[in-house]
């Protein structure tokens, strides 16, 4: 199984936000590590990564060892450096902080460990021997990797089934260019997949291609890592207008193939999370001059990240707060404005506020569908707000099942799923080899 | 008016701040721009029979990204003509009349010893340097730390020097010897003015461990080197006490060894130092660094009082003792400031892994460590390796014991207080965290060694009088 990527991909034009550390740099900055006991920066991070470990052993020149210390916790090392927000996880727990001092720059030391390690090859794990258990996998997203690579240790058979062509999830789909380019995430599943004996079925939909009783014949246990569904949908009229699209399907377009923004003079991304000030950075990097973010709340209630968008304010993002979209606009088919109305302190719309802003592409970054749907011919699996309910092995109730990653926590970061992913695996393992099947 | 005007042996220049001789002082030129910046003296570079010098000379120990921590060099005397030597320092001499040159001088025989003397003299000199320190290459050839390692024969060569010189003669002794004192006092009977004291430890700096060689390396082989730099300050300044507080030394010492700063310097001069020189710092840092280091001494004299050099030379040996007489019954423990602390908690795993296991995680769960006093020694360990600065202080407890010393208690029977108990743990008002780590501990270890473990701290009480 290998990804092939166009090389065409209009995400090729972004350079990275946070630049990689040269040998001197890490030098510097590895030695700057106070090596705590028991450090913060572990208990922050959901993978427990242990921070000051792999940092001194950049420190001794021990890279190698560096990287293992933390792919032994999470297998999805390369890209979580690049990707968490450390800003708001082990960097923000850095002891440093509450010294007045910067903190130890966590996230760029783990890319450059795990950069060595992918650039020189090396290999640490080996799969464990054959238990004859064989797990079935629901997409090829963080969490199942996670957790497949995690099974193979112990020995289980795995089979991944990914309904799209590309493996990695939103790793590869969506995480925006200035942070990791779709390629990186591929090299990152074909580096976890070396393990052998990790079998990936693309373009496999569950459960149209394969039902839930074929899965469970198969295999002795699931693991459901599916992650979320399509962008939600604004209801207002005008919504089908060529231009206006879901943002997280238009940065898979542009991850995985080209987009065109040469007509677009001014675009507007509804949203207040993540998602959204991801689209809005994206969209100045492609070019376009006038990005606007509308979001019915204020700046300090918005649910993306603050130094997310303190970065997009620099590039020269502007937003309207408390503002609802209320129809789009549009000419031959094609959008040309959003129409909107101010709200109050409740959300409530004001009249008399009416405005309209020029657009030429608007992305609703609004939220993605859940997939409870999927799991309603499973007894047992429940939902919760359309997530797939879970203990916290990721057991969900039903004899054999597990869930992780989006699916199942609604929607975090990559290192949630694969902490998510790693520990159901041991769950499914201690399953296993206590006997069940079914 | 704070003066800082020093005098090592008769040797009188604006500031105690030499050259050692060393690279920094290996021309004219060089030694003009020192003088410039503010160096107060400068000891040339050891001048002696022409020598040839290996490529590949120095090599140093970094220590977290901090290079030159400590410092070695197999590089020789001089290897420049002797003839321009004299000329320069001659010309040195004319356009800076009131700082020090001092020339530092290494041959073998009798006569040369006149006649470099002479030469040295007759250049305008202020003083010499006889060279016996040197660890590497010369000493194979009978010179430099060959020579300090001998007294007799360091007593004789100083009684020639002695005899052809009409300025002052300093001793350069090396640190290459198991007590500094008999080296000084055969100095001293030979006749010097002083002594200079450390030249450099005999050492090998590291391994290339991809080559397989040592370095620095010379091809495919090394030797062992001189070591200097910070890291060899401690060593510098208990020989300089050791000497000065000698009753039958009595002669000023330059000193040397690991001095970066105006602060080292301070303290050289408070265990006995007349003046100090440095070499390494310069090497790694330029002459630059004197700015600094007049300044930083001449503020520390005012804000102490001290008009003058002389007023704190050796202020500090009386307060070195022998462990002997140290008070036993002074007693300290360690407090941690809450409001400084940032929680990194190397003071607990320091003390649980390297200490007496008395620092424990917060009960509350905060990262704050908790002290246990009852059980802290006072050791020091967490102060040491606290990263914020004044977040633990060591604090003396009054615990109403007169002061007594273990020769006062081994002479005349002094009370000494009761030792710590660290055998048996007090379970009531010890952090949970402890019992368990200790109990793991002992649990660990193999029943005759948990015997001997708890049996020894018995043997240790009864050791103590009452």
């Amino acid at each position: 199984m290998t990804t092939k990527l166009p090389i065409a991909r209009s995400e090729s034009v972004f350079e990275d936000y946070k630049s990689a550390l040269n040998d001197s740099q890490a030098a510097v900055e590895a030695n700057r590590c106070l090596y705590c006991y028991d450090a913060p920066c572990i208990k922050a991070c959901p993978t427990e990564i242990n921070i000051p470990e792999f940092i001194r052993k950049i420190a001794t020149n021990n890279v190698r060892g560096s990287a293992k210390t933390i792919f032994d916790s999470n297998i999805l090392g390369m890209s979580c450096a690049r990707v968490c927000p450390v800003e708001v996880l082990c960097v923000g727990d850095c002891v440093y902080n509450a010294m007045g001092v910067p903190p130890i720059q966590i996230g760029k030391l783990q890319r450059y460990a795990t950069d060595i390690a992918y650039a020189k090859k090396w290999q640490y794990y080996e799969a464990g021997k054959a238990t004859g258990k064989s797990v079935g996998l629901i997409g090829a997203g963080p969490a199942s990797l996670a957790a497949a690579h995690e099974l193979r240790r112990y020995g289980h058979a795995c089979t991944v089934y990914e309904k799209r062509d590309v493996v990695g999830g939103l790793n590869t789909t969506g995480v925006a260019p200035y942070k990791m380019k779709a390629d990186r995430a591929v090299d990152e599943v074909e580096w976890i997949l070396s393990i052998g004996g990790i079998d990936v079925k693309t373009g496999v939909s569950i459960p149209d291609d394969v039902s839930w009783d074929e899965l469970a014949k198969k295999h002795n246990a699931l693991f459901l890592g599916f992650g979320l569904g399509p962008d939600s949908e604004l209801r207002v009229p005008g919504q089908d207008f060529g231009g206006v699209y879901g943002a997280v399907d238009y940065i898979e377009k542009m991850k995985l193939g080209l987009v065109s923004v040469a007509d677009v003079k001014h675009a507007v991304v509804v949203g207040g999370g993540n998602t959204a000030i991801d689209a809005v950075r994206e969209l100045r990097g492609l070019g376009i001059e006038s990005v606007t973010m509308i979001y019915r709340g204020v700046e300090i209630g918005m649910s993306g990240y603050q130094h997310e968008w303190n970065a997009a304010k620099e590039e020269g993002v502007r937003a309207l707060w408390r503002t609802l979209p209320t129809a789009f606009d549009g000419r031959d088919g094609r959008v040309s404005g959003v129409r909107c109305i101010s709200l109050d302190d409740q959300k409530q719309p004001i009249n008399g506020t009416e405005h309209a802003l020029p657009a030429q592409l608007v992305l609703l970054a609004i939220g993605q569908a859940k997939l409870d749907a999927l799991v309603k011919a499973m007894p047992d699996v429940k939902t919760d707000k359309g997530r797939i309910a879970v203990d916290a092995n990721g057991f969900t109730g039903r004899k054999g099942v597990f869930a992780g990653g989006d699916a199942a926590n609604g929607g975090k970061e990559v290192v949630n799923a694969a902490a998510e992913g790693k520990r159901a695996a041991r769950a499914i393992h201690e399953y296993l080899v206590g006997g069940g099947s079914q | 008016m704070t003066d800082i005007t020093s005098n090592c042996g008769g040797i009188i220049s604006p500031n105690p701040f030499w050259l050692a001789s060393a690279p920094p002082t290996n021309s004219g030129p060089q030694i003009m721009r020192a003088f410039d910046a503010g160096w107060g003296g400068a000891v040339w570079k050891t001048l002696g029979q022409p020598i040839q010098n290996v490529s590949s000379r120095f090599g140093a120990t970094t220590w977290k990204n901090n290079r030159g921590v400590g410092f070695n060099n197999i590089e020789l005397i001089t290897d420049r003509p002797l003839e321009s030597n004299f000329r320069e320092i001659y010309e040195v001499k004319k356009k800076y009349p009131k700082h020090s040159v001092i020339v530092s001088l290494m041959v073998e025989t009798r006569e040369e010893w006149k006649e470099f003397i002479q030469r040295s003299i007759d250049a305008g000199a202020d003083g010499l340097e006889l060279n016996f320190g040197c660890p590497h290459g010369m000493c194979e050839r009978g010179m430099g730390s060959a020579v300090g390692q001998e007294p007799k024969v360091n007593e004789r060569i100083t009684s020639w020097a002695k005899e052809f010189s009409t300025i002052p003669v300093l001793i350069k002794l090396t640190p290459n010897v198991s007590d500094i004192r008999p080296h000084g006092l055969a100095a001293k009977r030979g006749g010097a003015d002083g002594v200079t004291l450390i030249n450099t430890i005999k050492s090998i700096i590291g391994v290339n461990i991809d080559t397989f060689v040592p370095e620095p390396s010379v091809g495919n082989a090394s030797s062992n080197g001189g070591y200097c730099g910070a890291a060899v300050k401690p060593i510098a300044l208990h020989m300089v006490a050791q000497l000065a507080r000698e009753k039958e030394f009595g002669i000023p010492i330059s000193g040397i060894g690991g001095i970066t700063n105006w602060r080292d310097a301070v303290e050289f001069l408070l265990l006995g130092s007349s003046n100090v020189q440095v070499c390494t710092e310069v090497m790694l840092r330029g002459y630059r660094i004197v700015e600094d280091m007049i300044e930083g001494l001449t503020t520390y004299m005012r804000e102490k009082n001290f008009a003058k050099l002389d007023d704190f030379i050796g202020k500090s040996l009386p307060s070195y003792s022998e462990w002997g007489d140290l008070n036993l019954n002074y007693e300290t423990v360690a407090k941690i400031n809450a409001d400084k602390c940032i929680g990194c908690q190397l003071c607990m795993v320091a003390c649980h892994d390297g200490a007496h296991q008395c620092i424990h995680p917060n009960p509350n769960g905060s990262r704050v460590p908790v002290v246990d006093e009852a059980e802290c020694v006072g050791c020091n360990l967490c102060q040491i390796v606290c990263p914020v600065v004044d977040c633990i202080d060591m604090v003396a407890v009054a615990n109403g014991f007169k002061p007594a010393s273990w020769n006062n208690h081994i002479e005349a029977g002094a009370l000494l207080r009761p030792k710590r108990d660290r055998t048996r743990i007090r379970r009531r008002g010890c952090a949970r965290s402890k019992i368990d780590y200790l109990d793991r501990v002992h649990d660990a270890l193999p029943r005759r060694q948990r015997e001997v473990r708890t049996r020894g701290g018995d043997a240790g009480r009864r050791a103590t009088r009452p």
